[in-house]
């Protein structure tokens, strides 16, 4: 008895030493642990934070423009005009002949065709637009001399942000040194400033980097995303109901039940096959269309607002479908009166969330044909547009040092809204959450 | 414009047939239903019939008109194949409406075209007064049908009810409509190539040259370097993924306070909701050239479009995925687990990697499956950062190809329908859908597998 009383007491010694000595390494592996798990988090995050700081400093410039202070003299003749031009004369009049000559005027010792052509390059392509939209608005200026800010080519804007490296020899580099004598005592004239770029959120797509906008991706942004919401938000109500409220537990609701989850993990470029097999080649709707554009998001973002909406609907307590029932009122009566009112704010958060997935799709859009290059501003469903991240796409692929600095900036628009559609969603969600 | 006329029809119908019985029952008949539900039912009575006529007709117009204003062309043309005699129809219908057109001076198709004109605007016109005609009909039928012995709500609510359950039924067509139009189109193309080559050949090369007598003129359609190239890039992303994924989720769940959760939680989750195409720019301009750079200073030889910088991102988009699957899970595991294995003495580290995880096993398998085959359907990180040409390789400086890579590609430009280029996306598309499909299956069996457990 006393023998083994003194046996187990010493095995458990020696068991409290080894474990004792054994802790050190314990807490060591346990720091370590804990450290893996915050250098994972600390990492992630500063992947978000690089992403988004290299992006904000590559697009911040494409805010401002460069412009430069011409008096342009637009005498009939450099334009090509008679004395009373009708509306397509105007239209096809040669302003880029009355930009040069002011150039011109500016550095009067410029003679040579080669040294002539680099300075035409000062003022971007797009400049020309700027004098055709002021004539025919006021035709009158023909035979007037007007001062006006012209948008600076790509080189030279490039030049005054500093992109253009001037250690580089001249021969190997796009902004010769003449160029950069000329912008240099315009600058000191103080016929170069820069401006916030309204251009960029007033135009549509350009060849020219600095004429380019976002109008037009973001209009037809917007129209698909009408289309969505309005054929995606219905329809997906109806089935979270149908599935949440009514629908008996046999084969038929499990198979609708399984399809959802699965067309939620679906890659979006199927989806995009889907829209050109059946819409555009069966169906024969217009390529390019926001209306395909939508009709594909809505099929895409339909699992995602269904899913949201049967968690807002199954969230509603019970009683409240009990108390309706026990006063009268009919199984549609409430639900409609009852508990889609309340299960609202739940569904609108999905809504939003879902939008704001569709605002960012590229790769379905690119096989229905959203990619094409287009100048103008869609108005109606049926127009060729693009969208705002299939711009970005498209921008991405130039080579122009201008159209990074577009495409950053396009994206800086982008994330801004979708930034602003997530956080009216938490608001909404905070603001209306109800505790039962 | 009809779509306008119907629903104003309609509102006048609500509008009416309430008022009628809202008077009805103010002369003290006794009515089945609330005075709204009759506005209801006229309304429907309304707008459906008329609908339904518009929509036959609006489909069954254009094969109508085809046939008629072939009529009128001439044996040779009606004998022409398919394809040219769509072009045929094209270019009348273009005269029709006044667009360009290459025949403007034929005089037979000016003819056709007249022809084409005169009998659309008639189809038109017909087309309205039919509308209209059957709007109005149901509108007085509705307004005949309000009477006492009328159970409006019923049959509003049963209309209600089947357009729940036909709303419900969207989901299967679309799952029905992605397998019939990529199944079909696969099919196509496995008829001009056949299935053994596309799944074990080794050389993809799906540029068909103009010239019938040009070397390789049908393409080569080997997909093995393909599916390499994918799983490569798939590879790479879920190395980093999955620990930082993982590792994050278990901090969050298991040590970090609430108010860090509650910051880090949704700043993670900002890393899903960006547009891949943001990450795809990412990928090209900063981390290609990043790790170009770095390769070249140890010596190594990099590809500007190397698998590894679309790996590496995408990867990094993929995080979020990982964590707030295997957060949820690990969340779900019994309190009572843990507190059993603290209370044996072991360290929380301890505890987690011999208890909560393994009892979460399940639950985290299936969150990195759906995780995989993300990866394996992204699409604008590896068009924009990965590389076209398809190359068998499993070296991660090299630059690769993926399904939907090429799928994209092979889509965007433009081409004959059904020249075996374009049949050969939907094909990659068919393969595409069923691994996802297949991964998916798998994963959410599993992860529902794993809720039931500790339910």
């Amino acid at each position: 008895m006393n023998n083994e009383s003194q046996d187990t007491s010493a095995t458990v010694s020696d068991t409290t030493e080894k474990v004792r000595k054994s802790l050190g390494k314990r807490y060591a592996r346990e720091k370590r642990f804990k450290l893996f798990g915050v250098i994972a988090i600390v990492a992630s995050l500063s992947f978000l934070a690089v992403l988004i700081i290299s992006i904000t400093i590559r697009g911040l410039p494409a805010f401002k423009q460069t412009f430069l202070n011409l008096d342009v003299t637009l005498d009939a003749d450099t334009l090509g005009v008679d004395e009373n031009p009708d509306e397509d004369a105007l239209r096809k009049a040669n302003y880029n002949g009355s930009i040069k000559n002011s150039l011109l005027a500016l550095f009067p010792d410029v003679k040579k065709r080669k040294d002539k052509k680099a300075l035409y390059k000062f003022v971007s392509t797009g400049g020309q637009y700027d004098l055709q939209a002021m004539v025919m608005a006021d035709p009158s200026l023909i035979g007037q001399t007007i001062n006006v800010w012209l948008p600076v080519g790509d080189d030279a804007s490039g030049y005054l942000r500093g992109h253009i490296d001037t250690s580089v020899p001249e021969k190997k580099r796009r902004f010769k040194d003449n160029q950069i004598t000329w912008i240099e005592e315009l600058k000191a004239d103080n016929k170069v400033q820069t401006k916030f770029n309204h251009t960029f959120f007033s135009r549509g797509d350009s060849r020219e980097p600095e004429m380019a906008g976002i109008k037009g991706s973001l209009f037809g942004s917007i129209l698909t995303l009408m289309v969505t919401l309005a054929l995606s938000f219905p329809i997906a109500v109806a089935t979270a109901i149908y599935l949440e409220e009514f629908a008996p537990k046999n084969r038929w609701t499990d198979i609708i039940e399984v399809n959802i989850n699965n067309l939620a993990a679906v890659p979006s470029i199927v989806f995009g096959l889907l829209g050109l097999a059946i819409f555009i080649n069966f169906f024969n709707l217009p390529r390019s269309a926001p209306i395909v554009g939508g009709l594909v998001l809505s099929l895409m973002t339909l699992p995602t607002i269904i899913i949201s909406a049967r968690a807002a609907l199954k969230s509603v307590p019970p009683s409240i479908r009990d108390a309706a029932l026990g006063l009268g009122a009919s199984n549609l009566q409430v639900v409609f009166h009852h508990v889609l009112p309340l299960a609202m704010p739940g569904i609108l958060t999905g809504t939003i969330i879902g939008m704001a997935q569709a605002l960012g799709e590229t790769a379905p859009l690119l096989m229905i044909g959203m990619v094409a290059f287009i100048v103008d501003v869609p108005t109606s469903l049926t127009d060729p547009a693009t969208v705002l991240p299939v711009q970005i796409f498209q921008w991405a692929d130039l080579p122009e040092k201008g159209f990074v600095e577009k495409t950053s900036a396009a994206i800086m628009v982008l994330l801004g809204f979708l930034i602003a559609m997530n956080a009216i969603a938490v608001l909404l969600r905070r603001k209306f959450e109800q505790k039962w | 414009m009809l779509f306008l006329v119907i629903f104003i029809l309609t509102a006048i119908a609500y509008v009416l047939g309430r008022s009628r019985a809202a008077t009805l029952r103010k002369n003290g008949t006794l009515m089945h239903s609330l005075p709204r539900y009759y506005g209801y039912l006229t309304a429907i009575y309304t707008a459906l019939p008329a609908l339904i006529v518009l929509i036959i007709w609006s489909v069954a117009e254009p094969t109508i008109l085809k046939k008629s204003t072939m009529g009128t062309l001439s044996a040779e043309v009606q004998s022409l194949p398919e394809g040219e005699r769509n072009l045929v129809l094209n270019d009348i219908k273009n005269l029709a409406t006044g667009g360009i057109s290459q025949s403007a001076n034929d005089s037979v198709r000016t003819a056709a075209a007249a022809h084409y004109a005169e009998t659309r605007d008639r189809s038109r016109l017909l087309k309205s007064i039919a509308v209209i005609l059957t709007a109005l009909a149901g509108f007085f039928y509705g307004l005949k049908k309000i009477h006492s012995n009328t159970r409006a709500r019923v049959a509003v609510e049963r209309a209600i009810m089947i357009a729940l359950i036909g709303c419900s039924c969207i989901a299967i067509f679309t799952t029905l409509g992605i397998v019939l139009s990529v199944l079909f189109e696969s099919l196509r193309f496995f008829n001009k190539v056949p299935f053994t080559e596309f799944a074990f050949g080794l050389h993809w090369s799906p540029q068909t040259s103009i010239r019938a007598d040009q070397v390789g003129s049908s393409g080569s359609f080997g997909a093995v370097p393909i599916f390499a190239g994918t799983l490569l890039i798939s590879a790479i992303a879920m190395l980093v993924a999955v620990p930082f994924g993982l590792m994050s989720a278990i901090y969050l769940a298991e040590y970090a306070s609430s108010t860090v959760r509650a910051w880090a939680k949704p700043l993670l989750e900002i890393l899903a909701g960006i547009p891949t195409v943001v990450y795809g720019f990412f990928a090209a301009l900063t981390v290609a050239p990043l790790i170009r750079n770095v390769g070249e200073s140890i010596g190594l030889d990099v590809a500007s479009e190397s698998a590894l910088a679309a790996g590496l991102v995408m990867g990094i988009m993929i995080i979020p995925f990982v964590s707030s699957l295997s957060d949820d899970v690990i969340t779900a595991v019994p309190q009572a687990m843990r507190d059993g294995s603290l209370g044996l003495g072991a360290t929380k580290s301890e505890t987690i990697k011999k208890v909560v995880i393994p009892a979460a096993l399940p639950g985290i398998v299936g969150g990195i499956l759906l995780a995989v085959s993300r990866a394996i359907g992204e699409t604008m990180i590896v068009v924009m950062a990965a590389g076209l040409a398809a190359n068998l390789t499993i070296n991660p400086l090299e630059a690769v190809t993926t399904v939907t890579v090429q799928i994209v590609t092979l889509l965007t430009g433009d081409q004959a329908f059904d020249s075996p280029k374009t049949l050969a996306a939907f094909a990659l598309g068919l393969m595409l859908f069923v691994t996802t499909l297949i991964l998916n299956v798998i994963a959410l069996r599993t992860v529902r597998k794993y809720r039931e457990q500790y339910d």
